[in-house]
């Protein structure tokens, strides 16, 4: 190795010393970075895993928690991320093809493909925003605490509430008012306080007590193709059973909802309670795709700087497009943690 | 040792067109790969479910999938794989170490601890 530093060229040279990789500074610094960074990625997967192995019960799973569609409501598993995913691998492709350019020296193709990426990476932090948007919202059902204790999410096609029409009046609703508007948020905030009322054997006739203290009677469309699947087992209803179909499964899901009685379903998701499964489910969720996409969005802000520096013509000047080279190397950085959270906490 | 088939990433060792043709057909079938193998997991993860029992075996072919994404991501696109050997080996082998032990120390682990709670009890 001894003779080996004559044979280098003196740019390649650090500051008197020969570089141990051949490669600069700053490329060496980003690889370092990048591996902490990995170290903390991989530490928070790991404890994803240790958590979701320690615990005893139903844990979510991807295919039934991430369902849905922007305007296309749900029924598609998957898809969404699957969708985010391709989006990410795009843009990395596009970064590589702007980092190949630099090496030629083309300047054209290096801004070309800079925006690009750039595209590519608000097209998915915005859909991170609709899917983060749709978690905390929580589906038209809910998941339910059944009559023995048991709790279930739901699946299937939520019929579409009406109208409200006032039967006894309150502070803002005369008796016979009909309310056709912001019934979805009503409905799902009176279920949480156990303001839904109808008798056992009445279920298709369910009155919902309003915030400002009128009665309403409510009329709702039927639902099609509900399917209870139990996520902690009560008395009765064991998790890892058949799911619950058909007419057993309405009148299970509304004997509850309309019990009266509040805390029987949960709606969405927040730092304390999610529909989809355990408390630390939900955080772990916020936390990894949030670190994740935090990591998209300061990839970003990196990658419209360098591309303005490509612009103005600084790396040209430089002699080497190496700043593209390093920024590339910390978007598919981004993308590669993409490929382990999309596996472990979408897929397993 | 050095070898004329690699293409130089130093730099101030700019690529001739011809290079940059053969990187790009690199590039696209990384492209395809990848987004192949995307939609295999996809089409798995959607039709098989955990309560089947094909499930383990797709559940590590997810992992050995996603590790094939990882690595092409690594080598190719962050072409790690035309670094000098050093570098490559510095930055992968201590990683892997310190990665596969903590897996296998918080895994093995949790499931002693669950099996404590399910044994003894608690909230």
């Amino acid at each position: 190795m001894a003779g080996h530093a004559t044979e280098l060229d003196a740019k390649t040279l650090w500051g008197g010393k020969e570089s141990p990789f051949q490669t600069s500074y700053g490329k060496l610094m980003m690889w370092f970075f990048l591996v902490s960074d990995a170290l903390t990625f991989g530490g928070l997967l790991v404890a994803y895993g240790f958590t979701r192995h320690d615990f005893q019960g139903a844990w979510p799973i991807g295919e039934e928690t991430f369902n849905s569609l922007p305007f296309l409501g749900h029924g598609y598993p998957l898809i969404y991320v699957a969708l985010m995913t391709f989006i990410l691998i795009v843009s990395s492709v596009t970064m590589v093809l702007a980092v190949e350019a630099g090496h030629r020296m083309d300047k054209k193709g290096v801004i070309k493909w800079m925006i690009a990426t750039i595209i590519g990476g608000f097209f998915f932090v915005g859909s991170q925003a609709w899917e983060w948007s749709h978690f905390i919202h929580g589906s038209e059902f809910g998941k339910i605490e059944l009559a023995d204790g048991s709790q279930a999410i739901v699946k299937g096609h939520f019929g579409e509430l009406e109208s409200f029409t006032v039967i006894e009046a309150g502070k803002h609703h005369k008796k016979g008012d009909v309310i056709k508007q912001d019934l979805m948020h009503q409905f799902q905030h009176a279920a949480e306080k156990g303001h839904l009322f109808a008798l056992k054997d009445k279920l298709n006739e369910p009155v919902i007590l309003l915030e400002d203290g009128s009665v309403a009677k409510i009329k709702k469309a039927a639902d099609h193709e509900m399917v209870l699947i139990i996520k902690k087992s009560g008395k009765e209803h064991k998790v890892g059973k058949a799911p619950i179909k058909g007419k057993e499964a309405v009148e299970m899901y509304y004997s509850s909802l309309y019990s009266g009685e509040p805390n029987h379903v949960i709606y969405g998701a927040n730092l304390k309670q999610n529909e989809y499964g355990p408390q630390q489910y939900g955080q772990f969720f916020f936390f990894i795709t949030g670190f994740h996409g935090f990591h998209v969005f300061s990839g970003v802000v990196i990658n419209i700087i360098i591309m303005l520096g490509a612009v103005a013509g600084t790396y040209h000047k430089r002699g080497h497009y190496e700043m593209v080279e390093k920024t590339g190397l910390y978007w598919h950085f981004v993308d590669l943690v993409w490929v382990f959270v999309f596996t472990f906490f979408y897929l397993i | 040792m050095e070898r004329d088939d690699l293409i130089e990433y130093s730099l101030h060792a700019h690529h001739s067109e011809e290079q940059g043709k053969v990187l790009r057909k690199k590039i696209y079938f990384v492209t395809a790969l990848l987004t192949v193998v995307t939609a295999v997991e996809v089409a798995l993860g959607a039709f098989i479910h955990q309560s089947d029992a094909a499930w383990p075996f797709v559940k590590w072919s997810f992992v050995i999938m996603t590790l094939l994404k990882a690595g092409y991501i690594v080598m190719v696109f962050m072409h790690l794989g035309d670094e000098k050997k050093s570098l490559r080996y510095v930055i992968l082998i201590p990683y892997f170490l310190f990665m596969l032990y903590l897996i296998f120390i918080a895994l093995w682990e949790a499931l002693e601890i669950g099996h404590a709670w399910s044994t003894y009890g608690g909230a």
